[in-house]
């Protein structure tokens, strides 16, 4: 490890030495990247970045499947290193809305394969002597859960990378990123006070000065810098009698979003709750002008006013402790994301720059891994997709957002917070040509990548009425079931099958590919078959080498050198990225970016084809114009191109337009239809009851790198003689045994021990008849990966993966939900769909 | 015994000082705000003289509104009362702030508070001028020692001492007296969380200080921030290894040998 030499050239350049650039050095060593240069502009160990004020501790249950495998594989790393100590974690419960919470915890801890039990005050009191109890409810525990500490580990994992790489890391501290020199669309140096270093790739690891570094290079990274309240009170003679770093649980006072933990002779007490502090990252200080560290501004007294009120209460004897005083105190800084998810993996308009950004203490040393095996191999074992970079490609990156989600997301960290719960700031952002004519039908609008997306529309509500005997036993009592939730839209799903429904715009990510060679380049990224007809339609998984799946989406052979790509909106980003990245260098194919050119509106329901014929010039019969294909057509005045297929399980079509001719077209369906009763629907239909009575998968919920399309039931392509990404895994996929299969399962009964009939949500754990969760032969839990109600079936529906031992048609078992456990049965195994399985609608 | 505590509050001085543009201030925003180290001392010290002989501790600064964080950090340390004469932010020399100060005690001896000693820093972290307390002393015809880091109290007479070259300098002086102290009399108390959630709450009188910023005869041209010396350490080696580099130094460079 040489640390005086500053290289001219490196295979790899990292830029900051956090534990998070520590990690990734050591993983893309262990990996076989064997030059690489490790360099920060501060000194080491520390450098002066939120890694050396955290508070580090791992609690490792989250909602999130993602972040709690992530945080479990980094308590092994930490662990491994001799960098970690078991104290276990609580989360106390001031209020009994809390205690729900922490039943769902513990619903999460299960489905994600974490230890977690719920714990009476008794039970607190006893391992955490020095809480009040009195005002608690009771909490949840977390055995797993520890304290780490982060500079040793870097110097470990420094250490082990210069071991991998035979000498080959370089580790350069001191030494601050001038420029970043950006030639032909890809990185070609970074410029530093040490010198110019060329590089085949450079990743942006410098924590909250990240965006900072990004800007070098011309490009924006969606993270701001804000405040975390922390000081920490002592000597406590208290903790005298015990050895070592931590003898209590770390304790989360979730109500007042505060932590208070030993550490030494010390208690560390942290707030979330203050309000939010953004900071400017041009106004963070370097390392000169900061008497602490430039990520340890003063403390803002009257901002961390409630949150002491808040740990007297709770730690009061500790607190109180004649000896103790306030021994340091400040705003420490940390990095914020629209979203609160991590920034990582290619950031796509600079090819060879990446981005392991925004990344926890807890999270780090298996996120340098994941990035690192995205880096070498193109996908990481543990799918981190939710906290792709390029999901706020095009929408998500000006300041003005990101302040206003970060300042909205900062009450979230603690929050109790609802998974269908929606953002409020900086909307609308991305409106459809459709978005005034639904506003005036009183449309709830949700958001998507930024897109606005009816949920349902107040003006159907007449549909209650209608089908008031169909909905009973599928309306929801319970306010936490039902929030972000209407009955209409089971009303708008049957009003459909009945007759005919608008839906749109999905916010589809559109991309056209043009060029001599593109036929050969689609066919190397799709499983399905590309080299089709002009004019047909191919639904297809997209996989990595691994033979798990980036997305599922649509091609469309537009001409014999001319497609068009449709993905999922919350996808498009992500998607753009893979397909632009993966173009070859000499190939003539183009990619043409439609997303903000083309609206999409969808006409289905059996009155969908006398809609779409009273207003369209040309023919559109079935034998016209058959399933799964596409036309140009005119719709009124308005130039469209329509694809016969449906997410809903309907006839009828996907017809897109120029956005300027939205609107007309809009009102050109709507008034045809009014003889059929057409109805504007909203995405509660096409997202979730539509689709899951049809068994339709959904990337980010069924389809992801950690399941294989055998696994997902989506084989019917077969194995096309091309080659294509993720071929062999695929093939062998096929050939093996499923070690889980996804199924489609239906709540038997909903009544919870205390009478009221509940509804599922998603992502709750399956357990087999002795009440054990379910985990398949490679150590994957069971869960629910989508809910949703089938109206038309008059159930909800669950899907799940399930190992073959349960994945039976009819087998029973349970669903574990808020705590109470609910009988289920397996209605489905595989792709079948639960309603019309022979998709006569579409094909009618 | 009444003990009054006066103090400054200045830019926390623990990295790189940036100057304002003007050269006029110290551009405090990324340091923050803090007291002198010796003033930590000197609330301490107010703190455990009132409590072992009975009183009260009693802050005071000179300065703008912003200056009752400081106060308060001496009310969180327990001292009992503060007082603030406020400034409208401008800087106020030595003399004038021991004109300033020097009113005030005079005012609260009318209102029945008298003080019998008066503890200052030796000097404040940022001007340095080494001056108010002595000023203070002689305007209000009191005896003074200054740079003390000793400070007993018996009857109506205080022993202070003051560190020298080998050995100690004790001086005995009589009650009311003046004392500028300096860091290590005392280790300054860290305040518990709940003295400073009360502080919070705590009344400051506030007074108009008597004076004008500019009285006296100094006049502020600029602020120079002094050149540092960016050369980096040089590791010569470790354990005995590296004796013969550092006696080579030693004869050729630093000629000690």
């Amino acid at each position: 490890m040489s640390d005086d030499e500053f290289p001219s050239h490196a295979g790899t350049v990292i830029i900051g030495a956090g534990i998070v650039g520590n990690s990734l050095a050591y993983h893309l060593a262990d990996q076989g990247r064997d030059d690489i240069l490790l360099l920060d502009k501060g000194p080491l160990p520390d450098p002066g970045g939120s890694t050396g004020h955290a508070s580090n501790f791992l609690m490792p249950v989250d909602h999130s499947k993602e972040l709690t495998h992530l945080t479990q594989r980094s308590i092994e790393q930490y662990e491994e290193m001799d960098t970690f100590t078991n104290s276990g974690g609580i989360e106390v419960a001031r209020t009994e809305e809390r205690m729900e919470e922490l039943k769902r915890r513990v619903q999460s801890a299960k489905a994600w394969g974490e230890p977690g039990r719920l714990l009476s005050v008794e039970e607190v009191e006893e391992m955490v002597p020095y809480l009040n109890t009195d005002i608690l409810e009771g909490g949840f525990y977390s055995p797993g859960a520890g304290t780490c500490d982060p500079l040793r580990a870097g110097e470990v994992m420094r250490a082990r990378a210069d071991d991998a790489t035979g000498g080959g890391l370089t580790v350069s501290p001191n030494t601050e990123v001038l420029d970043m020199h950006v030639e032909n669309g890809a990185i070609q140096a970074v410029e530093t006070d040490r010198g110019t270093v060329e590089a085949d790739e450079v990743v942006i690891a410098a924590g909250l000065w990240s965006p900072k570094i990004a800007e070098m290079a011309g490009v924006d990274m969606p993270l701001t810098p804000a405040v975390h309240q922390m000081v920490s009170v002592g000597p406590i003679s208290f903790f005298e009698d015990y050895e070592g770093e931590i003898s209590f649980p770390v304790v989360r006072d979730m109500d007042t979003q505060m932590y208070e933990r030993q550490h030494g002779n010390d208690l560390e007490v942290g707030s979330y709750q203050h309000r939010p502090i953004l900071w400017d990252v041009e106004d963070v200080p370097s390392i000169e002008e900061s008497p602490l560290s430039p990520t340890q501004p003063p403390l803002t007294e009257d901002a961390f006013a409630q949150s002491m009120a808040d740990a007297l209460e709770i730690v009061p004897e500790l607190l109180d402790d004649p000896q103790a005083g306030v021994r340091h105190e400040i705003d420490g800084l940390l990095s914020v994301t629209p979203d609160g998810m991590p920034l990582l993996g290619p950031i796509q308009d600079v090819d060879g720059l990446w981005s392991c950004a925004a990344v926890w203490i807890k999270e780090a040393p298996a996120i340098g891994e994941a990035v690192a095996q995205w880096m070498t191999q193109g996908w990481s074992e543990i799918d981190v997709h939710a906290s792709d970079i390029n999901r706020f490609y095009q929408y998500g990156t000006s300041e003005e957002f990101v302040k206003n989600r970060a300042h909205e997301g900062f009450q979230k960290i603690y929050g109790i917070v609802h998974p269908a719960e929606q953002w409020q700031s900086s909307r609308p952002l991305r409106t459809s040509p459709f978005y005034s004519r639904q506003e005036e039908l009183g449309a709830r609008f949700f958001e998507a990548a930024g897109w606005e997306r009816p949920q349902w529309f107040e003006s159907n509500e007449d549909l209650l009425d209608t089908y008031d005997a169909e909905l009973d036993g599928l309306l929801r009592e319970n306010e936490w079931d039902a929030r972000w939730w209407s009955p209409i839209i089971l009303g708008e799903h049957l009003h459909m099958r009945d007759h005919v429904a608008m839906i749109g715009d999905m916010g589809f990510g559109k991309f056209d590919f043009v060029g001599s060679d593109v036929v050969e380049y689609l066919e190397r990224m799709a499983v399905g078959r590309v080299d089709v007809d002009v004019g047909k339609a191919v639904y297809t998984p997209i996989l990595a080498e691994n033979g798990g799946f980036v997305s599922d989406l649509t091609m469309v052979r537009l001409g014999p050198d001319h497609y068009r790509v449709i993905t999922g909106g919350a996808d498009a980003g992500g998607d753009r990225a893979w397909f632009g990245s993966h173009i070859p260098d000499d190939a003539d194919v183009t990619m043409i970016d439609r997303t903000e050119s083309l609206c999409t509106l969808g006409v289905w329901g059996p009155d969908a084809r006398n809609v779409v014929q009273s207003v369209t010039e040309e023919d559109v019969s079935h034998e016209a114009f058959p399933p799964y294909t596409a036309q140009e057509i005119t719709v009124g005045e308005v130039d469209a191109w329509a694809i016969r297929l449906s997410y809903v399980g309907e006839l009828g079509w996907e017809i897109y337009a120029p956005m300027g001719q939205g609107q007309r077209l809009w009102d050109t369906i709507a008034e045809a239809g009014e003889e059929y009763d057409i109805r504007p629907v909203g995405m509660g239909v096409y997202g979730t009851t539509g689709r899951i009575e049809k068994g339709y998968r959904l990337h980010g919920h069924e389809l992801e790198l950690e399941y294989t399309p055998a696994e997902a039931g989506l084989t019917f392509h077969g194995v096309k003689d091309a080659e294509f990404i993720g071929k062999e895994a695929y093939a062998d996929a096929l050939e093996g045994e499923n070690a889980a299969t996804l199924c489609t399962l239906s709540v038997d009964d909903h009544t919870a021990e205390s009478g009221e009939r509940r509804f599922m949500l998603g992502s709750e754990p399956i357990l087999d008849g002795d009440g054990e969760v379910i985990v398949d032969d490679h150590g994957r839990e069971s869960y629910v990966t989508s809910a949703g109600t089938g109206p038309s079936v008059g159930k909800h529906l669950l899907m799940a993966y399930l190992p073959p031992e349960h994945a039976t048609e009819g087998a029973s078992l349970q669903v574990e939900y808020m705590g109470d456990q609910y009988p289920v049965t397996v209605e489905v195994v595989g792709s079948r769909p639960l309603f019309d399985p022979e998709n006569e609608r579409i094909r009618s | 015994m009444n003990v009054l505590a006066c103090i400054k509050r200045v830019p926390n001085t623990g990295a790189k000082i940036v100057l304002t543009d003007d050269n006029q201030r110290i551009d405090a925003s990324n340091l923050g705000f803090t007291m002198s180290p010796h003033e930590e001392c000197v609330i301490e010290e107010a703190i455990q003289q009132a409590d072992a002989h009975g009183g009260s501790a009693h802050v005071l600064t000179l300065g703008p509104e912003e200056a009752t964080e400081q106060l308060r950090t001496g009310l969180a340390m327990q001292a009992d009362e503060a007082s603030l004469l406020e400034t409208d932010g401008s800087e106020w020399g030595p003399r004038a702030t021991a004109d300033a100060i020097a009113n005030v005690v005079r005012e609260m001896a009318e209102d029945g508070t008298e003080f019998d000693l008066l503890l200052l820093g030796n000097e404040s972290a940022d001007a340095a001028n080494y001056q108010v307390g002595v000023r203070v002393a002689r305007e209000l015809g009191l005896p003074c020692v200054t740079g003390i880091k000793s400070l007993e109290v018996e009857g109506d007479t205080a022993i202070a001492g003051r560190e020298i070259a080998g050995g100690e300098e004790i001086y005995e002086i009589d009650l009311p007296a003046v004392i500028t102290v300096k860091e290590g009399i005392n280790e300054p108390r860290y305040a518990s969380m709940r003295a400073k959630m009360r502080a919070r709450n705590m009344e400051i009188d506030r007074r108009e200080p008597v004076g004008t910023a500019g009285a006296g005869s100094l006049e502020k041209v600029r602020l120079e921030t002094p050149e540092t010396d960016d050369s980096a350490a040089e590791i010569l080696g470790e354990g005995p290894e590296a004796v013969p580099e550092i006696v080579e130094i030693l004869e050729s460079e630093v000629s000690v040998v």
